[in-house]
């Protein structure tokens, strides 16, 4: 296991690699940093020394990929592409590129937190609410409970989770004022300003999942094991419960773990849409206001968080089915 | 009056789509096997309602993309010869609600008010008054809209009502008439479609068309006189901007899906047939791309993209041709970024089929490599692009939203169920509350969503028979 570990971290370092080469590419190459100086300085005319200056300020100032005019192995190591990789590469995330240039790694680290009391309850209770939902209508299959049940799911997974975060927050907020429209609090306060988005979120997610995880038991429950266990004379719900829910949750590990990096990296919509300052309204900010700086740092997160959640959903499955064995 | 056409980059798209779309139905009736799976789609009665819908919205977008522009009235002291252009690019849907798009507020309005929605200082009679102004087009044939306004929306809405039901009532007839041979003459084929006796689902069809019409008889009736859906803050109607919508939906839907097809297609059987370092080079590639969350890989390009397009002007006419530019380009993104999953799927699925005895066989009698994936490899795993396409429809339309709200979406200046939301988030929050655009996207998406959803459902479930096992059913469907 822990040689499988390390050759699947080995080409996690691939990957992000090659990540890497792809921002670079889409951020240095399709824009120059002369443009995106001229972006952020703003205004009309902006002279050329304003500009050197905005890019000497960030370390833009190298040539992009290779740079002639050092010696030796500096021509590869003294350039802008070289720098931006080894520091991603050891998680310095540098300051960001606006006129504030707050530092991006002290921002990750404050906002993480605020990002993991929203998600990770959510991501629980997502996990339990899909799988009771999907287990009735598994258990009541075939009947007008199942059928009325799908067809609700199928209803909800049509409806843009933009729409329940809005009437929800006119409704619960506006109308019943049982919690704040937005805003944060740290500490036990959070529960009230946490409760409303958890539980939207948790309903704009239920019907594709609910729906997704019933096929996975109807799938396990067409199997001879399930009708041995039927044959032995156990009662449908040990059966459900003992059986068919163990089995099925390989495939509901892997479906679930897709969504891991997420967890870390905060539900995008959500958070700005209730102003909790976690790290999806910051992706959000940065997007509005054109921070390539913050935005490469995310992507570099991002696809490093889904390296690291793919090897636990592989560990995972060692513990949930013991027939499987990483080599 | 002459005028120019203009082609935009997503109508050309669009339009080969359909030509598309048509020559694949003519593939599909010659081969009977595909004709046989198709004929289990066209018995589906939840597809084949959901089919009827998505069409009528097909025609909404296709009539928004005939793209043109009017030539202006010459000015005096211009050459005869010289025609200048209206710098405004117009589709034949703008043509068919100029009235609407004509009828202009200044503000918000309700759905039918004749009155606008807040207070304004009025002059009357020398004395300056704070009431509610009446509107300028909303009603504005009542001579005394207090006494009159009802009894004027109700006979208008009847009327329309009673129109819808006529064209279904035409409809139902039409339908006895092309069924009466196999039926036994038209009043024998009107009980069968009654009692849902017919080959094909005609009697849910029917009711999907008269629903349809019984809703849609009242807007068309009501709307030259009033606002159906209200109107929005800059005082346009709102149902001109939803149905201008629809064709963004589709836009994006539509042209994102088919711009993911080439590379899932091409790499996928290219790895699934050579193996080896083929398959390395592949794998690697879709590994990397689907390690970054989605949202964030197309925000990048996106904001790329807007650099980009700032920097050159000069590569688009019109104010239209740049948002078309920018839309079309954001579905070449969203194909970019998002052919992994089919990928992954063509690949399995080859890998599979290269090793059964059809393809051996063609292998040992020496057929090329390349042609036996073109002849032999590629329509066997064509379901997959099928299924992963209509299923992928409605996940897109509900993304657009979502990447609107963000700021990386389609551009501001076309209207789009994601503006439309996104907007409505400060709307909601007025007093009083501006409820009607909301209403109107929520219940326009919803109804292509769903609509494509199930559809997608019908065509998995005809092409993948282990999805129909898990159809939840009340009643099987009785054999005609």
């Amino acid at each position: 296991m822990g040689g499988f570990i390390l050759r699947r971290l080995g080409y996690g370092v691939l990957i992000l690699i090659g990540v890497n080469l792809l921002t670079f590419f889409l951020f240095f190459t399709v824009n120059t940093p002369d443009d995106m100086a001229r972006l952020n300085i703003g205004g009309k005319r902006v002279t050329q020394e304003q500009i050197d200056k905005w890019k000497r300020e960030r370390g833009y100032d190298r040539p992009l990929y290779f740079n002639t005019e050092a010696p030796g192995v500096e021509k590869v190591t003294r350039t802008v592409l070289w720098e931006r990789s080894v520091s991603l590469l050891v998680l310095d995330f540098g300051r960001s590129d606006s006129a504030r240039s707050t530092d991006i790694g002290h921002e990750v680290s404050t906002r993480m937190g605020v990002s993991l009391q929203l998600a990770l309850p959510l991501f629980l209770l997502q996990l339990l609410v899909s799988i009771s939902f999907s287990l009735m209508l598994v258990f009541f299959r075939h009947s007008a409970i199942d059928f009325w049940g799908v067809v609700l799911c199928v209803v909800m997974l049509s409806i843009s989770a933009l729409f329940y975060i809005i009437v929800g927050q006119f409704f619960f907020s506006r109308v019943l004022r049982l919690v704040p429209i937005s805003g944060f609090a740290s500490g036990l306060d959070a529960v009230r300003f946490l409760a409303l988005p958890v539980f939207l979120s948790l309903l704009s997610r239920l019907g594709g999942e609910a729906r997704l995880y019933r096929a996975m038991f109807l799938e396990e429950i067409g199997k001879d094991y399930v009708r041995t266990a039927r044959a032995k004379g156990l009662s449908e719900q040990v059966v459900l419960f003992r059986h068919v829910l163990r089995n099925a949750l390989i495939p509901i590990i892997t479906s679930a773990g897709s969504y891991l990096p997420y967890v870390f990296l905060g539900s995008l919509v959500f958070e700005s849409f209730f102003g909790i300052p976690g790290l999806g309204a910051f992706i959000i900010e940065a997007i509005g206001g054109q921070d390539f700086a913050i935005v490469r740092t995310m992507v570099f997160l991002g696809s490093l968080l889904y390296i690291v959640s793919n090897i636990l959903i592989d560990v995972a499955y060692t513990w949930v089915d013991p027939r499987v064995r990483l080599a | 009056m002459s005028f120019k056409f203009v082609l935009l980059w997503t109508d050309v798209a669009l339009w080969l789509l359909f030509a598309t779309l048509v020559g694949y139905g003519w593939r599909v009736a010659r081969h009977d096997n595909l004709r046989a799976t198709w004929a289990k789609v066209l018995r589906d009665p939840a597809a084949m309602c959901s089919a009827l819908i998505l069409l009528l919205f097909l025609g909404v977008a296709a009539l928004d993309s005939l793209h043109f522009r009017k030539a202006l009235p010459p000015s005096p002291g211009q050459a005869a010869d010289k025609v200048f252009f209206d710098n405004r690019v117009q589709s034949l849907l703008d043509l068919a609600l100029a009235r609407q798009i004509g009828m202009r507020e200044s503000t918000y309005s309700e759905p039918l008010a004749y009155l606008a929605l807040t207070k304004e200082s009025v002059t009357r009679d020398g004395k300056v008054q704070r009431e509610y102004p009446r509107l300028a087009h909303g009603g504005a044939h009542l001579a005394d809209p207090a006494r009159d306004w009802r009894g004027d929306l109700v006979q208008r809405a009847l009327v329309g009502a009673v129109g819808g039901l006529l064209l279904a009532g035409v409809a139902t007839l039409l339908a006895a008439w092309l069924l009466r041979r196999s039926h036994g003459g038209v009043t024998a084929a009107l009980r069968d479609i009654a009692a849902d006796r017919t080959h094909y689902p005609v009697r849910a069809l029917l009711i999907t068309f008269g629903l349809i019409c019984l809703l849609a008889g009242p807007v068309v009736a009501l709307m030259g006189h009033y606002h159906v859906f209200g109107t929005d803050r800059t005082g346009n109607d709102v149902l001109v901007q939803t149905l201008k919508s629809i064709r963004t939906a589709f836009v994006i839907g539509m042209l994102s899906t088919l711009a993911t097809l080439p590379v899932a297609i091409v790499l996928g059987i290219l790895a699934g047939y050579f193996k080896g370092w083929v398959d390395e080079v592949v794998q690697y590639l879709y590994t990397t791309l689907s390690s970054v969350p989605n949202v964030l890989l197309i925000a990048a390009c996106v904001l790329m993209v807007q650099v980009a397009l700032d920097k050159h002007p000069e590569w688009f006419e019109t104010g239209a041709e740049r948002s078309d530019l920018k839309i079309f380009l954001l579905c070449a993104i969203l194909g970019i970024t998002g052919w992994a999953t089919l990928c992954r799927l063509i690949r399995a699925e080859t890998m599979k089929l290269r090793e059964l005895d059809f393809v051996q066989a063609a292998t040992a009698f020496g057929v090329s490599d390349a042609r036996i994936m073109a002849r032999h490899i590629l329509p066997n795993v064509m379901h997959l692009v099928l299924i992963t396409t209509v299923l992928s429809f409605s996940d897109l339309i509900l993304y657009e939203a979502v990447l609107t709200y963000i700021g990386v979406g389609v551009d501001p200046s076309m209207s789009s169920f994601g503006g439309m939301i996104n907007l409505a988030r400060s709307e909601m929050s007025r007093d009083p509350v501006v409820w009607w655009s909301f209403v109107a996207a929520f219940s326009f998406m919803v109804a292509l969503v769903l609509a494509a959803n199930l559809f997608a459902d019908g065509v998995r479930d005809a092409f993948d028979p282990r999805s129909r096992a898990l159809r939840p059913r009340l009643a099987a469907r009785k054999p005609a």
